[in-house]
């Protein structure tokens, strides 16, 4: 009973505790709620073969990225070099999504940039970003051969991230 | 004077000459005024302190024009509440739902208000119980008992 003076003390510590783990973590990053679930369908002309349609459905058995792009995106030049990499290193497909992008700006960019792509998709209204609960772009989603979503970068992809997460789980997908 | 009033009248005729019916931005102004009722409800999610309904943001541009086609499909305000929670989670809803996860977060300052008023019941009634009551004599009593002390010296 001697220590009651150190209850409102032992209560502020707490707020305290709350407060600083609420620091560390960035408001801007929603957690997906599609992770565990399977991706959504969709079909949507390619970019470069602007003819031919792409559909997630043609990834069957394949672990692969989904990546969100733009030309009007800036962000996306900072992950590009890494993308660019791995396209390189032959690591993983990537398919990439043209989001709310206009085809010429699209094709100047991959021209000036690189293509990282095995392809890109093209999202013109933003609808199938939408389904994947894209509101920023960059966004990558890792998918398993079963079409289901494991994993969502928010931003650009990070060397950290893309070594300590993103491939390891690639690798991890594939074995299973 | 009369100059005065004829230019009063003027003022005036051009005042409600300005005063139109606001036009409805939309084609449909039920849809528009659902649509509004809802997504005043909802986050938007590029500038997280301001609603749907007030952001001028692309994305919300985007998912208005998604919102608008659901209601003209016929969906309930419920069926529109999730789909937008199944692609952004409840972080879009600024009610959070009733379930398992946010009990707490409901029933939390309830919780607490119970806590806080035991904690101050309890304190009043140790408080009332440690005052002595002390008996008041009268002043009958207060010179007896006088006596009766005085008595007890001899």
């Amino acid at each position: 009973m001697k220590a009651k003076f150190l209850i409102p003390l032992a209560m502020f510590g707490v707020l305290v505790g709350f407060l600083a783990i609420g620091l560390t973590r960035d408001p801007s990053k929603i957690p997906s709620v599609l992770i565990s679930k399977p991706a959504p369908q969709f079909k949507v002309p390619q970019l470069i073969e602007d003819a031919k349609t792409f559909a997630p459905a043609d990834m069957k058995g394949q672990v692969w990225l989904l990546n969100v792009w733009a030309s009007w995106c800036v962000a996306c030049r900072v992950e590009h070099p890494l993308l660019m990499e791995m396209a390189r290193a032959k690591a993983v497909p990537i398919i990439g999504l043209d989001y709310k992008d206009k085809r010429p700006d699209a094709l100047k960019f991959l021209a000036q940039q690189g293509d990282p792509y095995d392809l890109s998709a093209v999202d013109l209204d933003g609808r199938v970003g939408i389904d994947f609960g894209v509101y920023g772009v960059p966004e990558t989603f890792v998918i398993d051969k079963n079409g289901v979503i494991r994993y969502k970068q928010i931003g650009p992809i990070t060397k950290e991230a893309l070594e300590k997460t993103i491939l390891p789980l690639v690798d991890e997908l594939r074995k299973s | 004077m009369r100059r005065f009033i004829a230019l009063l009248l003027m003022a005036l005729a051009l005042v409600s000459g300005w005063a139109k019916e606001a036009v409805p931005l939309a084609e449909d102004p039920v849809v528009e005024q659902r649509l509004i009722a809802i997504s005043e409800e909802m986050r938007c999610l590029v500038c997280q302190n301001e609603s749907l309904a007030g952001s001028r943001s692309d994305l919300a541009n985007d998912l208005r024009r998604e919102l608008r086609n659901l209601i003209k499909q016929g969906k309930t305000d419920a069926e529109i509440r999730d789909f937008m929670v199944e692609r952004y989670g409840d972080f879009v809803l600024y009610r959070p739902r009733v379930k398992p996860e946010t009990y707490l977060l409901w029933a939390g300052p309830f919780l607490l208000m119970i806590v806080a008023v035991t904690v101050l019941l309890r304190y009043l009634r140790r408080r009332d119980r440690a005052v002595v009551h002390e008996p008041q004599l009268t002043k009958d009593e207060a010179r007896r008992a006088e006596a009766l002390l005085r008595e007890g010296e001899k």
